[in-house]
């Protein structure tokens, strides 16, 4: 039993050293500190797994049949001591890696800005995150660069050093954004939007994809995250702005239609909130956007008269969205106009005059004077 | 007349000569395997007139024993066709690389990888472990059948039914493209128009009835019927971790069946539950199916602890060390089972102290577990361990099981589960606990009751060689896909550019091709143990020295189970009736009261065969049809008040009789 | 259940070890175990779906809210009628107690009537509903709205159907035992409806109203 093991563990050990495990050996310090989590934890759990390996090998042995030496106790089922240890060293172990865990999620958070950019290297607080919108289509990655108006498909870029701050969401259905060099992994997911920070810390080409499969394009849903050195990336952001592709509306909805294999695209100008339209379902020019809806909904909805306002849904990825005992596929129509709605955005007013909240009676019921049932509703991930 | 396309949907749905996949050479290919084999079946079954046998002897038995080794058929039948998903999908992983595509393409690979996960954990893991747990169960307890007989055989039938629905989506229509637990968006009609998901749903709805209702069966026969005498601290530990999982079963099929029906709402009616606008919430989906998703983990595991801690005490000659921190390592593992879903989902954006939470609530679950096999560790500790196939795979089990431990808690930590959540590491770590745990806890159960269930053993010779295949495959399939996950492998990709992976993938094609030999040898063993029965047979009803209850009845054992019913005093009631000098009864039988068997079970279970598949093929007037024939057969059961009769008193003489002539002739 | 024979002998006797003078086993001795355990996996659907119109209750994509489309008085009526068939169902079990046929299907009748009088009443106010335009695909709150108290409408149905089915039965056979347990099966069946409906009647009528 033994041997077989060591011929089937060990040589993948060794083997592992000398292949390229880039979950091993990371080029970003996120990765890296989630490398280190995953170093400390094994050998931690090793502790105990290794002597209970070899303990399992070592009774099956010792007290084989024709062992006739060894004790015999069929009666022995008992020991306080003995299910003390075996209780409490597992709950040591796990205590340890439980304090280890509560640390190493919170400092690892995705969400958190970094504090650090490397071991010992704090951020410069002068210097500004790059900002990076992710949107993941049907089947390839759009990034927008909001602070440089410009957007790639397939390709993204990075300064080396330089903490990146990743807003992500999904146009259709779920997947994942994952660069295994640089951090950890965070779902993209329409109408949600999350989060991720993160640094890369030597300049080469890595491998991104998506790391959660949504359909069938997926196995060719990659890209190349370049990172670079300032100068280089300062070059490559003119080569990118140097095309006179611009991603508007329109062509942003030409370019989510389901497709394989994209090669890398560049756009030289993007149109501003694009992101914010995608997050919230409203590219198209007509649609309600789901910030919108939300905060009609929080002040009770549109009434009766909101259920008519919705259009019929003309185009969609698929030949057939509606369900067979349903009306045909309808969208809710918007009701400010977009310059309206950006402006009110950027002035960060909320997008709807607050209707009359107070409860409304119901039928004789005398009017509370504080909420009976406080239910808080929160806005989901977005 | 079959013109008029109006006409033709009213009568055949959506359901046309295109629904075929007569194009496509691996299928009608397996399509004329299955259909030749089948015509063979049916062929042999005719010519040896086997039909009104299996009918009155086996479809419509409500015997305990009989549906636990149809279960069990069930389970090893759908163990092939998974298997073959699992080796196509190893090929084509080992082939797709430097611009070749492999020889399957998307549309049948995607088919492939979701149909091999839901028929591995619900047609071949659940049938497996419900059939051992129906065989074993009223045995261990001394009871003579479950609570509901008619009840058990429905069930079996309705998890037929719903493992016919998979398999016939292979040759009419398609099966789900979506990954095993179907997210939506991606599994809403919008983004999965066609049959596929239809098929997953209500194959699964189906066959969900029958998994909850023997899941209530089983509780309540082991609450109500064990033998007197038999405490609850004095229940075996099979039983104990059988009574777990069916509390488990019945506290978590019921929101699998309420998040399936809302997905179907969404698909059929067009309601918004897990839509992307019209305020739906797609994560909701991913949190209810996991409340339900991790507890399944447990019910399935749970049995193959059972199963090891009988194995482990009877094998070593000794008692179970440790039983009551057993027995509530057991119970702290199905209530921590409710708290740990989310760990399915860090990914997902959830804050950092809900991740922790869920994190540290995982890696406690260790804590019981660890107990568990530390528990086992000193039961072999000072006894005479007897080198069995059953304790080999114990064995096995112990050092792959730790393994597979070890990378779970990993998994466990949030940070860590950033970098491999959905890699081929997290593919490797759960086929190293469901094989390396429950696939080698079923293996060990099969080899142990085997003998209980047929009148004789399995052959060594072949159980040895499939043990070898089974173990040393397993490592060659999901080692290398540990490294592959560490060299940021994502799963279920259809093709690769970077070269350098491709070894891994050809080592774990090799390890996959090992099972294979592993799977071939159980069969052969199987056969090869049914033609030397009589070198095999084992007279005396307890061939490994056994120390429950069922081992004190005859192998196989009477349709009654037990003359009279065991009273019990001790803990390993058996072995302490051996030790105290327990002199079987050789008279003063008396007439026993059974249930009589019924065809409702098997009749229920085609209509809803035919109603999920009007309603997946939107034919309504069948789907009309069957749903009142489905209502009507079960009303009309309810009017049938005579469901038991007596065995006479003369039969259970004669039973008796030849018994203690067997036992006899064992003696000299 | 017979007892054991005798109990256990520590000092070399050899105990009984299995029961000599056995009766049958009582029909359906774990029926109410085994249907009290079935009812708690329905109640987890219940919950399931009481958490979904949690989460998606609020959400009325700029569509109507309870407060556009409930109608108080109306539901409180209904509320009644399941309320009063509960207490006849109770009635129901009184009389079957004393083996009196007639007055037990007369109080099964009567329930079976409230039934159906909370079953129109609730279709009457889907169907009013779905005219205004409210339908099940028109927001997230009015789909889980509509599943929730749709599934519970579904469960009276078949408590419907079961009633009749077992007068039929008490009529032909009687108040035998198998027909009596049934009856309290569906005794609690009927309880637990009443139960689902008071958790919707407060969870999504009364604080629908409030919110």
């Amino acid at each position: 039993m033994k041997r077989f093991l060591a011929v089937a563990i060990l040589p993948f050990l060794t083997m592992l050293t000398a292949c390229n495990a880039v979950v091993m050996s990371p080029s970003g310090d996120v990765a890296a500190q989630q490398r280190d989590l995953i170093v400390i934890s094994t050998i931690l759990m090793l502790i105990i797994i290794v002597p209970v390996m070899m303990l399992t090998v070592f009774f099956a042995w010792r007290y084989r049949q024709s062992n006739t030496e060894a004790r015999y106790e069929p009666d022995w089922d008992h020991s306080t001591q003995l299910e003390l240890i075996i209780w409490a060293a597992p709950l040591l172990i796990i205590i340890c890696l439980g304090a280890l865990t509560w640390m190493g999620t919170h400092l690892l958070d995705p969400y958190r800005p970094l504090d650090r950019i490397a071991p010992g290297k704090l951020v410069d607080k002068q210097i500004k995150p790059l900002q990076v919108e992710v949107v993941a289509l049907d089947w390839k990655w759009l990034f927008i660069y909001p602070e440089y108006g410009v957007a790639t498909v397939n390709e993204l870029a990075a300064p080396v050093d330089r903490p990146i701050d990743f807003r992500l969401t999904s146009s259709a259905v779920m997947n994942s954004f994952y660069i295994p060099a640089l951090a950890g992994q965070i779902y993209t997911m329409p109408g949600m939007q999350t989060k991720l920070s993160a640094v890369i810390n030597h300049p080469g080409t890595f491998e991104g994809f998506s790391a959660n499969y949504s359909g069938a394009g997926f196995s060719g849903m990659k890209f190349a995250f370049l990172g670079l050195s300032d100068a280089d990336f300062d070059k490559w952001m003119t080569d990118v702005k140097s095309q006179g592709d611009k991603l508007d509306r329109n062509a942003y909805l030409e370019l989510e239609r389901p497709s394989e294999n994209e090669p890398a695209r560049r756009y030289g100008s993007v149109e501003t909130q694009l992101f914010t339209a995608v997050l919230n379902r409203c590219v198209e020019l007509g649609k309600m956007c789901m910030d919108e809806m939300s905060s009609i909904d929080a002040k009770g909805g549109l009434g009766l008269a909101g259920i008519n306002n919705v259009h019929p849904l003309e185009y969609d990825k698929y030949t057939r969205r509606g369900a067979i005992f349903a009306p045909p596929a309808t969208y809710v129509a918007r009701i400010c106009t977009t310059e309206e709605e950006e402006r009110m955005r950027a002035s960060g007013q909320p997008l709807l005059s607050p209707r009359d909240t107070s409860p409304i009676l119901g039928a004789g019921l005398p009017r509370p004077s504080a909420p009976l049932f406080g239910v808080q509703r929160r806005p989901s991930n977005s | 007349m079959f013109d008029n396309p109006d006409l033709l949907k009213a009568v055949f749905g959506r359901l046309t000569l295109e629904s075929f996949p007569y194009h496509e050479p691996i299928l009608v290919g397996t399509f004329a395997m299955v259909a030749l084999g089948g015509l063979a079946l049916v062929g042999i079954l005719t010519y040896y007139r086997l039909w009104g046998y299996l009918w009155r002897e086996w479809f419509t038995s409500i015997d305990h024993k009989r549906i636990g080794i149809m279960y069990m058929i069930l389970g090893i039948v759908m163990l092939l066709r998974g298997f073959s998903d699992a080796i196509m999908m190893r090929l084509q992983q080992a082939i797709a690389f430097g611009g070749s595509e492999g020889y399957l393409p998307a549309h049948h690979y995607d088919q492939v990888f979701t149909a091999h996960g839901v028929i591995m954990i619900f047609f071949v893991a659940m049938p497996l472990v419900t059939g051992l747990m129906n065989f074993v169960v009223p045995l261990q307890i001394g009871a003579r059948d479950v609570s509901f007989p008619f009840l058990n055989n429905f069930s079996f039938w309705m998890t037929t039914a719903g493992a016919i629905l998979v398999m016939m989506s292979l040759f009419v229509g398609e099966f789900a493209k979506t990954g095993w637990l179907a997210y939506p968006p991606l599994s809403n009609i919008g983004y999965s128009p066609d049959v596929g998901v239809d098929y997953y749903i209500w194959a699964l709805q189906i066959a969900g009835i029958g998994t909850l209702l023997s899941g209530v069966n089983l509780v309540a026969t082991i609450v109500k019927m064990r033998a007197p005498g038999m405490t609850m601290m004095k229940l075996p530990v099979f039983t104990w971790t059988a009574l777990c999982t069916n509390v488990l079963i019945v506290a978590a099929f019921p929101v699998l069946t309420a998040v399936l029906a809302l997905l179907s709402l969404d698909r059929y009616v067009g309601t918004n539950f897990f839509t992307n606008d019209f305020g739906g919430n797609p994560m909701m989906y991913v949190n209810l199916i996991w409340i339900w998703g991790h507890p399944e983990v447990y019910i399935l595991i749970l049995p193959a602890f059972g199963i090891f801690s009988e194995v482990t005490s009877t094998f070593s000659g000794k008692r179970l060390f440790g039983y009551t921190s057993m027995v509530y390592a057991t119970v702290v593992i199905t209530i921590l089972a409710y708290l740990v879903w989310l760990h399915h989902f860090f990914t997902m954006g959830s804050g950092a102290s809900v991740n922790s939470f869920f994190g540290i609530t995982t890696m406690i679950i260790s804590i019981p577990t660890g107990a568990k096999i530390f528990n086992w560790l000193f039961t072999m500790y000072r006894g005479r361990i007897r080198f069995e196939l059953p304790m080999m795979w114990t064995i096995a089990f112990m050092l792959t099981f730790v393994i597979g431990g070890m990378t779970g808690v990993l998994l466990a930590v949030p940070p860590a589960d950033f970098v491999l959540h959905n890699s081929l590491f997290l593919v490797a770590h759960f086929h190293n606990v469901i094989i390396g745990g429950v696939l080698f806890g079923l293996f060990a159960g099969i080899s142990y009751w085997f003998p209980k269930a047929f009148g004789f053993k399995l052959d060594p010779f072949w159980g040895k060689m499939s043990f070898w295949f089974w173990v040393i495959g397993f490592y060659f399939a999901f080692m290398p896909l540990y490294v592959l996950g560490l060299m940021g492998v994502t799963r279920r990709l259809r093709v690769f550019n970077d070269p350098s992976l491709q070894i891994w993938f050809v080592i774990a094609a090799f390890g996959a091709v090992l099972i294979a030999i592993g799977i071939l040898s159980f069969l052969i063993q199987i056969y090869v143990s049914i033609r030397n029965r009589d070198k095999l047979a084992d007279l005396t009803g307890d061939p490994w020295d056994g120390r429950t209850l069922e081992w004190s009845t005859s192998s196989p054992p009477p349709a009654y189970n037990f003359a009279f019913t065991p009273v019990v005093h001790d803990l390993d009631a058996w072995h302490d009736m051996k030790r105290r000098g327990y002199i079987r009864p050789v008279d003063g039988f008396k007439p026993i009261h059974m249930p009589s068997n019924t065809g409702t079970g098997i009749i229920l279970a085609v209509l809803s065969i035919i109603f999920g598949f009007a309603m997946i093929w939107y034919i309504w007037w069948l789907a009309a049809f069957s749903f009142v024939a489905l209502l009507a057969v079960t009303i009309g059961h309810t009017f049938n008040y005579k469901r038991d009769f007596h065995i006479p008193a003369e039969e259970v003489v004669r039973t008796e009789g030849e018994r203690t002539a067997l036992l006899a002739g064992a003696a000299q | 259940m017979s007892s054991p024979a005798s109990a256990v002998h520590e000092n070399g006797t050899v105990p009984t070890f299995y029961v000599v003078d056995e009766h049958d086993h009582a029909e359906g001795g774990s029926t109410m175990f085994g249907f009290w355990i079935y009812l708690m996996s329905d109640c987890l659907i219940f919950a399931v779906l009481f958490a979904t119109y949690g989460v998606l209750g609020g959400n009325y994509a700029a569509g109507p809210s309870p407060k556009d489309l409930f109608d108080l008085p109306l539901v409180a009526v209904n509320t009644s009628m399941l309320l009063f068939s509960s207490i006849t169902y109770g009635f129901a079990m009184l009389t079957m107690d004393k083996g009196r046929i007639g007055a037990t299907q007369a109080w099964l009748g009567l329930t079976g009537l409230f039934g159906l009088a909370f079953l129109g009443i609730e279709l009457y106010e889907f169907a009013h509903m779905i005219h205004e335009g409210a339908t099940p695909q028109r927001s997230a709150f009015l789909s889980s709205f509509f599943t929730l108290v749709g599934t519970h409408g579904l469960h009276v149905t078949v408590g419907l159907t079961w009633l009749v089915t077992l007068m039929v039965q008490v009529k032909r056979y009687g108040l035998i035992q198998a027909n009596k347990r049934r009856l309290m099966c569906l005794s609690m069946f009927w309880h637990f409806l009443d139960v689902i409906w008071i958790g919707v009647f407060t969870f999504v009528y009364l604080m629908g109203m409030l919110r």
